[in-house]
Order: structure tokens, then sequence, then C-alpha cells
């Protein structure tokens, strides 16, 4: 399994050398990999659906709790075959979608580094590896979505893309580390016996608050999900694979996943209730005022996940069947639909539903895809989508409490849901071709044949329900710790209730497709809205974000090398001026100082008035020359202290400083702007107290037990280790090497740096002069 | 600053303030000195001369840019630094050392390497930036 993932990303670097040779007619064979893995993982339904569970361990970073536990149960093998199986009809479209793109081979690219990501997700026990699939799906999405980088709306929506499931991968890696800390493992199959433990912990809410956050972000729960619609900017094959089907449901993967971990509380159940019920209810409607057909389906998919997210939280042994079998449902149909939308919009070049009518007669497998797919959505037997919905309905009926208001609830979405099913796979081919319209050449195979499987793929399992309910629904639903052996899906129940609701939702979605047709004027009054939608409010935020770190910056960054230094000393002095204030007793031993000498006393006279001439001068060279003379006479009190390697270095830079500093100031022009009494004045209380504050630090180590370990550790061995009698130069070049090392490259890359910016800047400007 | 006093002092004292620093260089092991020092000597020497000759003629004596030093010295001192791995199998950096002394220059080991190195990336970096400076200011 982890060759599936490795082979994957290989495949995608394969992309950079051999991507120009399989950018032509030879890109079809590419979809043969997703092909390979799809059959891969259909071998392991015999052993699955006998309720075996495969892994696979590989250690990887085992110090920190990373390890690559691959672990393939039900659940996990319904969503590889769908990101293979999904996979590898995208893979076939989008040679004939793109075809002769000049960026073809980066996108495949990308593709397969999002399987890849994808498949390892689904298939990691360890929470932190997960994690890093997690943010890899994200990664590739954005990618994806700003495939078109010359379109600025299509960067735009790439970026809010990244920062929503960005912001979300962070609060999963948070909420990943909680578990990790209370349970004492990553391992999410070994969590599960740790549920109880997990409820009644303090840290509980947050640690659920912040799963929430990761799952709602990445499958555009309300209020995140706006970045899905935008998301649509992708090219179709895109929208389809990783914004219907696979990556966005890689929360509600998640949701599932860690039901039996951190389900059984009313907090957990109470607050996906509510999400997923006002995502479901608030998107559907939604779908009422949009005339795009990727807009349109945007919405179903936001409202679908939102049902998703609602079954989950109803929490029963129900609600998980329906959940499973729905998750099989809605890729089948809404692929089918996208790829239906992907295929009318390159052929006529519209993807706007009310300019699109009579198609049929020109694409007809496109016709009769759309039209099973939106039979599937609006689930009218027999196809899958009628047991998915059947499923839904016994779900909210039968649970304990509200039953009639939950059930209610989901009747409407069901009722939008199926309508925004018949505009998009219905409204575009009936009634009269439009004129223009007529001429549209007939698609490729490659366009036409992948979303006739998946339409007739919804029939096949809604005929034969039972070819899925041993091999997917029943694993999926023991990974939930419930008993399965009775649970048997059927397209037939009889006539009850469940039925009888049923039959109101598909008569209601038609009537409603026949009463309200979608047209610009409607679109226009849900825009008045935008000013409250989380969209906009969002947006907001992050506008205020960026426009405070804009000020920030000008604060700090202001250009200015002495504002740069002011901040740095005073922010310095403050911090070491509180530590010392804190605890430090102040005691000088007077009996340890040395008895002053003339020597000393003269250098230091001379210090003095260089000081003096320094800063009461007026003019630049003789300043530098006066610190110069600092510099020597600092290196007298070396050679006093018997320091002379310290001392000739030291003598050497003061030479060269002064040099470069002369080099620097003798170009400069003679005027001299002084500046003010005040800024003098600031200036030198800044630097007395630094050089007050050293002072002080240096009487404070002195203060302290002496520990000569170390030194007379060198001292003792710097001959008989180091052949060497100078032990000042042995622990540069031999104890403390290594040092030395970082030290001269970080001279290298201070005088590389030096070298970039002036003889760059010369450059640019003679470049100006021509 | 162009004087001809200068400029014929230059001429002798370049090999001399080189040679000097070498001898600092390789002195570093028993006494005061060593790569650092000896490279800070080593490009007052040339900053002298381009003083007293012009940059353009120091920059002609030198032959190739002083920023290639740089590398070549980091490249000696890592190499010095990796010899023990590749021959003993030992830690980086660890000291090996030739049995008997060399005349005048004393012991031979990866350290003296090292030390070299030093000399030559401080030679390169100062006198990278002192040249830069003084062409562009």
């Amino acid at each position: 399994m982890l060759l599936a993932i490795l082979i994957g990303f290989f495949a995608a670097l394969s992309q950079l050398l051999f991507g120009k040779f399989m950018k032509g007619k030879l890109s079809i064979l590419l979809s043969l990999v997703p092909l390979a893995f799809f059959i891969f993982f259909v071998q392991y339904i015999p052993a699955i659906a006998a309720g075996e569970i495969v892994t696979a361990k590989h250690t990887w970073v085992s110090s920190f709790g990373v390890d690559l536990d691959l672990r393939l149960d039900g659940l996990a093998l319904l969503f590889s075959l769908m990101i293979t199986g999904i996979g590898t009809l995208v893979f076939i479209y989008t040679s004939a979608y793109l075809k002769n793109h000049p960026m073809l081979d980066r996108f495949y690219g990308y593709l397969f580094i999002f399987m890849a990501a994808m498949l390892g997700l689904v298939l990691s026990d360890n929470f932190l590896a997960m994690f890093i699939f997690w943010e890899l799906t994200s990664i590739s999405s954005f990618f994806l979505i700003g495939f078109n980088n010359t379109n600025p709306d299509s960067r735009k929506s790439a970026l809010t893309a990244l920062s929503i499931t960005g912001i979300g991968g962070l609060l999963f890696l948070a909420g990943g580390l909680l578990l990790g800390e209370v349970t004492g493992t990553y391992q999410i199959s070994q969590m599960i016996s740790q549920n109880e433990l997990l409820v009644n912990h303090s840290l509980y809410v947050l640690t659920v608050a912040l799963i929430f956050g990761a799952a709602f972000t990445k499958s555009a729960q309300f209020p995140f999900h706006f970045w899905l619609p935008g998301a649509m900017k992708a090219p179709t094959p895109v929208s389809t694979y990783l914004h219907s089907a696979t990556m966005v449901k890689a929360g509600i993967y998640l949701l599932f996943r860690l039901s039996p971990v951190l389900g059984n509380s009313d907090f957990w159940n109470n607050t996906l209730l509510i999400v997923g019920g006002i995502t479901m209810l608030y998107a559907a409607f939604h779908t009422l005022f949009r005339t795009d057909l990727k807009g349109i389906l945007a919405y179903s998919t936001i409202a679908a996940l939102g049902i998703l997210t609602f079954l989950i939280g109803l929490g029963t042994k129900e609600s998980f069947i329906a959940a499973a079998v729905f998750i099989l449902v809605h890729a089948l149909y809404k692929a089918t639909l996208f790829l239906m939308t992907g295929a009318i919009d390159l052929y006529t070049g519209t993807r706007d539903v009310t300019k699109l009518s009579g198609l049929h007669k020109v694409m007809l497998p496109i016709a009769i895809a759309g039209g099973l797919a939106a039979i599937s959505n609006a689930g009218i037997p027999p196809s899958i989508g009628f047991i998915g919905k059947d499923l839904i309905y016994e779900s909210t009926l039968h649970f304990r409490h509200n039953a009639t208001l939950l059930t209610t609830l989901a009747i409407l979405t069901n009722i939008l849901i199926g309508y925004a099913g018949y505009v998009a796979g219905v409204k575009p081919f009936i009634g009269r071709t439009p004129t223009g319209l007529e001429k549209v050449t007939f698609p490729h195979p490659a366009i036409w044949i992948p979303p006739v499987i998946l339409g007739v793929l919804g029939f096949v399992f809604g005929l034969f329900p039972s070819l899925v309910e041993a091999s997917l629904i029943k694993p999926i639903v023991a990974t939930t710790g419930v008993d399965t052996s009775d649970i048997h899906i059927k397209l037939w129940h009889g006539f009850n209730t469940v039925l009888g609701l049923s039959a109101i939702t598909i008569i209601s979605g038609i009537a409603l497709y026949f009463i309200w047709k979608p047209n610009a004027t409607k679109r226009y009054f849900i825009q008045r809205f935008d000013k409250l939608s989380p969209k906009f409010i969002i947006e907001t935020l992050a506008d205020w974000f960026e426009s405070f770190s804009d000020l920030w910056t000008r604060i700090f960054q202001n250009g200015y090398l002495r504002n740069y230094i002011t901040v740095i000393v005073v922010f310095l002095i403050s911090l070491v001026a509180f530590t010392l204030l804190n605890n430090t007793t102040y005691q000088i031993d007077y009996s340890s100082f040395s008895k002053l000498t003339i020597y000393e006393v003269v250098s230091l006279c001379i210090m003095i008035l260089a000081i003096g001439f320094a800063v009461f001068t007026k003019s630049r060279l003789a300043a530098v020359a006066a610190t110069g003379v600092m510099g020597y006479s600092i290196c007298l009190f070396f050679v006093f202290y018997s320091a002379p390697d310290l001392a000739m270095t030291q003598f050497a830079i003061d030479t060269l400083t002064v040099i470069l500093f002369v080099l620097v100031l003798y170009k400069l022009p003679r005027y001299l702007n002084l500046s003010d009494y005040k800024t003098r004045v600031k200036d030198g209380i800044i630097a007395i107290a630094f050089g007050g504050l050293v002072s002080i630090l240096a009487l404070e180590v002195l203060a302290q037990p002496q520990n000569n370990e170390i030194s007379s550790y060198y001292a003792e061995n710097a001959y008989v280790l180091a052949h060497g009698k100078n032990v000042v130069n042995v622990i540069l070049v031999d104890f403390r090497g290594i040092d030395t090392m970082v030290e001269i490259s970080v001279l290298a890359i201070a005088a590389i740096g030096v070298f970039g910016l002036l003889k760059l800047r010369l450059k640019s400007e003679e470049r100006k002069q021509q | 600053m162009r004087t001809l006093i200068l400029k014929t002092a230059s001429d002798y004292l370049l090999p001399i303030l080189l040679l000097f620093s070498i001898f600092i260089l390789l002195r570093g092991h028993y006494l005061p000195g060593g790569g650092f020092v000896g490279g800070l000597m080593a490009s007052i020497a040339f900053v002298l001369h381009a003083f007293a000759n012009g940059l353009k003629d120091t920059k002609k004596l030198l032959k190739f840019h002083p920023g290639f030093l740089m590398p070549a010295g980091l490249l000696l001192s890592f190499l010095s630094g990796l010899l023990p791995v590749i021959l003993q199998d030992a830690a980086f950096m660890t000291g090996l050392w030739l049995e008997n002394p060399i005349p005048v220059i004393g012991s031979i080991g990866t350290a003296l390497f090292f030390d070299v190195g030093v000399y030559i990336v401080v030679l390169g970096v100062t006198l990278t930036i002192i040249f830069t400076i003084s062409e562009s200011a």
C-alpha cells in the first residue's frame, strides 16, 4: 500500500522529466496508473468483506511518534476505490478536456500529487502522518484551483481555498496533538478503546472543537463553505475529482473515522447536527438562485456535505449506514454531473443554464449521463440514490428526539437538491435547440465515456444493492464499532412512511423544477445579501488583518538604519534591565580588583578624550578616526591583561574598520546634516544606558562563582590532544572548530550580501542610464 | 593619496606583509597568531597596495576576484574536517597529525589545514567587502 502512495508521488515527479513527451496523444496512457491502483484495491474487497483489516507498518520518525502505519478497513477501502476509480476516469477525461494545453504535464503532476496524498490520508492510521497528507491535499488543491494562473479571479480563489483549508490544517494538527497527549498514542485504531476517557477529560471540548474546525473547513461546512464555490474556477476535471468526489469528503472521512473515538457525547452529536443542518439547508436554498451550472453543482455539493455531517451527527447505526451509502451515491452522481458540465462548457462555450437547451440532439451520450445522474440525485427508483434517500429518512424518523423536525429538514434539503439535479442534468438537454448550438461537434469518446460509466453504475448498484452491501457498506459501518450482521440494503421496502416521504420529495422536486426557473434577476436578488454572508465577513476580517500587518511593518521596517539600531538596543536594554532589577543582589567584590597602573590610567584618559572628540566634532572623518583611537586603546587593555591574541585581532579589525569607514565617508558630500539637540540627547541617553548596562553585567558576571572546569580542561589537553601550545588557537581550530566553521560561513554570507547589495544596485542603475 | 614614497614602499611591503601574515598563521599553533589574524593582515597588505597604486593595479595583481577565495577556503576547512571521517571513520573534525614535525612549518595536522582555510576565507571576505565598497561608493 505504501508503494501505491509512493508511486503516485514518483509519477508526479516524473512529469517534470518526461512530461514533455506525454503531453500529446500519449497523455491518456497516464490513466493506467490510477487504473492499476484501482485494480490493486479491488483485490482487497473479499478480504475486507470477510471482516479482515489489512495493515502495513513502516517506521518513519518514530522518535516523534510519526510512523506510516497504513490500515485498510472498510471506510479506507471505499475512499481508496473512489480516489482511484473516479481518478482513472478523470485522468482519461482530462486527456481530451485539456488536449494540447501547454501545461498539461504540470496538471497531471498536480493530479498525481493529489491522488497520492489523498490515498495516504485515508490509509494512515497515524494521526501525524495523516496530518502531512491532509496538508498535501490542500496544497495540491491550491495549485489545481489556480491552474489558470493568468486569471486573477482564479488566483484569488486558490488563495482563499488555501487560507481556509490551511487554517483547518493547523487546527487538525493541534487537535491531533491534544488527542495524542490525552490517549498516549497517535494511532487512531488504539484510541477507540479510550472513548470514555476522552469524553470525560477536561480537554475534551477543546479537542473536539479543533477537530471540528479542521473537518468543517475541509468539507466546506457553514460558515467556511464559501471557498468551495470559488474553487470552481479550477478546470472541470479538478472540480469533479477534488471538489465533489474526494477531497472535500476528507472532513467527512475524519468525522466518520473519529466518531467512535470522540463521539457518544451530546456536544459532538448536537454540534454536528446543527452545523450540518444549517449547511445543508443554506446551501440547498442557494442553488435556487444560481444560473452557472458549476455554481449550482457547487452549492448542491455543499448541501450534500451538510447532509453527511448531519448524518454523522445523528450517530445511530442507521445514520452511519445512510452516511456510508450516501458517500458512494453522491460521489457517483455528482462526478457525473460535473463531467457533463465540463463537456457542455467545452463544446458550447457556456455554462449559463438559462442559455442552454435542446442539447440532446448534438450530444446524446452526455444527455443520457446527465439524465441518469439527475435521477439518482433526485432519488428516483431504481437508482442507488433512492436507497440513499430512504436510508436518510429512516435514520431521522427513528431518532430518539425531534424526529419530525429533523425529517422535515432532510426532506426540504432533498427537494432542493433534487431540483438542482434537474436544472443541471436535464434542463440543458431538453426542449428546443437554440440557434448557434445546432452545429456543436460530437464529443470525443474520452469526454462522454467516463460520465456514462459513472451514471450507469448508479443504476447497477441501485438494482443490485447486494453488490456493495457486504463488500463496502458493512465493513464501513463496522469501523464505528457496531454489530453489522443485520444490515440489509434493499431497493424495495414495501409501502411505509419512508416510501410516502420519498414520493413527496420526488414530486415536490419536479414541481419546483417546473414552477421556478433560474434567471439573472433572481441571481441579482440574492447578491444583495452578500454583505451578510460569511464570505464577506471573513474577507473583511482578512483585509483588516492585512492592513494591520501593513501598519505594523511600516512602523518597524521603516528603512532607516538608525531606527533599527535604536529599536534593537532599547529592546535589549529593557529586557536585560528587567532581569537585572528582579534577580540581582549587586555585590561588588572590590578586593578582587587589581590595582590601577599608570598605563591603564593613561589609556583611560586617551579613551575619554577620544569619546569626547567623536561626539562633539563636526567632521565625519575626524569622528571615525577618534573611534579608531578608542579601538586601539582597548587593544592596549587586552595587552595589559595578557590577551595577545585578542589584541592582535582587535588591532587588525580596527584598522580595517577605519579604512572601510573612510572609504564610505570619503564619497559622501561635505555638507553635514547634524542631528538636532533633542535627538542627540535621546541617543546619548540610550548609549549611556546601554554602556552602563554592559558594565553592570560584567561586574555581575565577575561576582558569580567561577567554574574553572572547562578552561582547565582546555589548558591541560591543548598539547596532549591537539599538539598545540596556544590554547586560544587550539580552541578555535580544534576543540570548537565547528563554531569557527560556522563563523567563517557567516562571514562569507555577509560578504556576498555586501557584494550583492552594491553591485546589483549599480547594474540596475547602469541599465537605467542606457 | 598617491605618493611616490608610499607607492615605492608598498611594492616591497606587500610581499613582506604577506610573508608576515603567513608567519602569523603558522605561528598560531604555539604562540599568539592564527588564521583569523593572519587573514586580516594579508588583506591589510592588499588594501595598502590598493591605496598606493589604485584599485585597478591591485586587481590586476590578484588576477582573479577575491570573492572566489571564500568558497575555496570554506571547502578547504570543510574537507580538513571531513578527512578523518573518510580516513579513519572517526567523528567529523577529529584532529589527525603526522608523527614527525616538518622543519620551518612545524607539526602538520588537519587543524593546520583548517586554519589555512580560515585564513583564505577571511582574506576573501575582507577584500570582497572593501573592494566592492570602494568601487561603488
